[in-house]
């Protein structure tokens, strides 16, 4: 059974679909808007301060949105028990698995992407150190998220109160992850200390839970 | 109409197409299942009947594999490795188990790659079998019941199962499109598939089904070949 | 085993009763910080029980997943529940260790910070085993215990990262120990040894017993016919 090609068409499945509902997708970017206005209200330092702050802002408004999006994860396939059908086939546990963290993470780099010129515009950043590295950082840190979050929504299905649960089990584990990404930001945007540790300890928390989850997902599926 | 109804016979464990052994499924202090045994032929057609709170449900997605034993044994195709064998395993419940937002031959599309097949022509085959229009792009949130659960049996039958499990296929569903599928359910029996069908609604697999399976309180109470229950012995 | 139960406590509690003694009156009095250094009795035993009992936990989630055995199931929450609870008595001792030091209550010292992010995580575990509905609710718990973890080094290691870059006042000290002090320490440890075993061993007796009541009564539920049909 292969694995590429199963996680290939499920993750067209929810491209399509995404794009054709725009559900979620919209109600996710007016939350990433409304994210960045209210923490320009609740935080107005003036450029120097910003600078130092922008990492820590950036990266919580971040989080939330990515809660927002993984919530969502698996509404598609509680509705009308379609997972049953997934669970019933041979298809192999992960494909799915990594068809929806890579759902996610599309989903969520799309909200950082829109977030982050206006995080620049109100906080006037820029960048002192070198900038290309926030580049590694977002995509290593997004993927911290978005692989924890995925397998934890999948968790969350067999609960009650499902979107609170959610958060509850992804902040505790995420918080080395989210050490790295706000600091490297900000070692980044001050220009004052070295991002490189920071990457590398997120490059091994990536590692490390992609594994975890890969392991563990059917486990998680089965568990009815 | 059926000539002279078969009588259920006996099957050693290993001609069976599925058996269970003492099966328990206890959801915490409640029993759906309270020790299940029992064997069935392969090529048949059985009706599984019962009120609600029975078991029939839980009997159905224990042997699709969704539901692991409390206690018990399954074996169906000759191994109790349920992963192994639902390549050729077809399940079908109340819910559509599709996705509301895609076409009919959109959803048979991606269901057909989970099990590995990958052309089109299958799958509209599989669409006209229910009759349905493989190109009607309509997605299915706007079928009526009666094409809902059809094309839901299209999606069970996708893979030629050797076994189908059908829990309710025909609730909600128009009177003409349920006669249709206990037809068409009565042709793939005859062509060699194992059919299992949880219904409320037994009259209309009256003539075409080979085994009444009669479930009360999480047990199987009796099987019979009509489904006229005794009346007096 | 039940009968010995009020002489265990009546021994535990004698054994904590002497330990507190030699960390209050025989512990020699600490150069730098006087009398107040005394709490570091509490604050350093407890978070080495915690540990202890959190690798029990992930010991036990690893062998329930190999082998499903309830057995294991049980001894995994029993180390998450006492876990938490000594790991809450290190998180409450080190600020007020720190207030009359540092004149702060918090600061991201690499081991308390560490603490407490490792007490969030089976508070998480705690809360997911209380708001399951599923009937696998060890097999997610045993997989939440893996991740934890794995988690921790990272934590440490991210913590202490970030820690050599904006230095900060450790809690606790970071220099060597006075052999008598060590001592005090050690004897401090057995005690809160002792005391955990024995929660532990109770809280087990509580889940097994609960379990073995679910079971009866779902045999029960099995033997009887059922209302009328």
């Amino acid at each position: 059974m292969s694995l590429f090609a199963v996680t290939r068409a499920t993750l067209a499945k929810d491209l399509r679909l995404e794009w054709r509902s725009k559900d979620a997708i919209n109600s996710m970017l007016f939350f990433a808007l409304l994210m960045v206005v209210v923490f320009s209200f609740s935080f107005d330092p003036n450029a120097e301060e910003s600078r130092r702050i922008a990492g820590g802002l950036v990266w919580v408004a971040f989080l939330f949105a990515a809660v927002v999006a993984l919530n969502q994860t698996w509404a598609r396939e509680l509705r009308n028990q379609v997972l049953d059908a997934y669970r019933v086939s041979p298809a192999p546990a992960n494909s799915l698995f990594m068809a929806k963290a890579l759902g996610n993470f599309v989903f969520v780099v799309v909200l950082e992407a829109l977030m982050t010129p206006l995080f620049i515009m109100f906080y006037q950043l820029r960048a002192l150190g070198p900038a290309w590295q926030l580049i590694p950082v977002a995509a290593l840190g997004t993927w911290a998220l978005v692989v924890n979050g995925t397998f934890f929504a999948a968790i969350s299905i067999r609960t009650r109160s499902r979107e609170i649960m959610l958060p509850l089990l992804l902040f505790p584990f995420s918080i080395p992850a989210l050490l790295a990404m706000v600091n490297a930001t900000t070692a980044i945007l001050t220009g004052e200390l070295s991002a490189r540790f920071w990457i590398v300890l997120l490059a091994t928390y990536d590692v490390v839970f992609t594994i975890a989850c890969l392991l563990l997902f059917e486990s998680v599926l089965q568990a009815e | 109409m059926r000539p002279a109804p078969v009588k259920p016979s006996l099957t050693t464990q290993d001609s069976a197409v599925i058996s269970t052994n003492g099966l328990v499924k206890e959801f915490g202090r409640f029993a759906a299942l309270r020790g299940v045994s029992a064997e069935f032929t392969p090529g048949r057609l059985y009706v599984i009947l019962g009120d609600n709170g029975a078991g029939k449900t839980t009997l159905l997605r224990s042997l699709a594999g969704l539901a692991q034993p409390t206690r018990g044994k399954i074996v169906v195709l000759g191994t109790t490795n349920l992963r192994t064998v639902c390549g050729q395993i077809g399940y079908m419940a109340h819910p559509s188990l599709l996705y509301d937002e895609m076409s009919a031959m959109e959803n048979l599309r991606y269901f057909a790659r989970l099990y590995e097949i990958f052309d089109d022509a299958t799958c509209a085959r599989m669409i006209t079998s229910v009759g349905l229009d493989p190109a009607l792009a309509r997605p299915v949130a706007q079928y009526s019941q009666g094409m809902r659960q059809r094309l839901s049996l299209a999606r069970a039958i996708l893979n030629d199962p050797k076994i189908l499990l059908l829990d309710e296929p025909f609730s909600n569903v128009d009177v003409h499109s349920a006669r249709e599928m206990a037809g068409l359910l009565a042709k793939m029996r005859d062509s060699g598939k194992s059919i299992f069908v949880v219904t409320h609604q037994a009259s209309l697999l009256e003539n075409l089904a080979d085994e009444f399976v009669w479930m009360e309180a999480g047990q199987i109470t009796r099987r019979t070949s009509t489904l006229q229950p005794v009346e007096a012995q | 085993m039940k009968r010995a139960f009020p002489i265990l406590v009546f021994l535990v509690v004698a054994f904590l009763g002497y330990a507190m003694y030699q960390a209050l009156v025989v512990a020699p009095t600490d150069q730098l910080q006087g009398n107040v250094y005394r709490i570091i009795y509490y604050h350093v035993p407890s978070a080495w029980t915690a540990f202890l009992l959190f690798g029990i936990n992930f010991v036990a989630s690893v062998v329930y997943l190999m082998s499903r055995n309830a057995k294991a199931d049980t001894i995994a929450l029993v180390g998450a529940e006492v876990g938490v609870v000594f790991c809450t008595v290190n998180l409450v001792t080190g600020p007020i260790w720190a207030r009359p030091v540092w004149g702060i209550w918090w600061t991201w010292d690499v081991r308390l910070t560490s603490t407490l992010v490792l007490w969030l995580i089976y508070l998480s575990y705690l809360m997911l085993r209380r708001f399951s509905t599923s009937g696998q609710t060890p097999v997610l718990a045993a997989a939440l215990a893996i991740f934890g973890a794995l988690d921790v080094p990272l934590v440490y290691f991210s913590i202490w990262i970030f820690r050599t870059q904006h230095p900060q006042p450790v809690i606790g000290g970071g220099g060597s120990i006075d052999p008598r002090m060590l001592h005090v320490l050690l004897i401090n440890w057995l005690a809160f040894l002792c005391l955990a075993a024995l929660l532990c061993w109770s809280r087990y007796r509580l889940e097994y017993m609960r379990r073995e009541l679910e079971e009866t009564q779902a045999l029960e539920a099995l033997l009887e016919p059922r209302g009328s049909l």
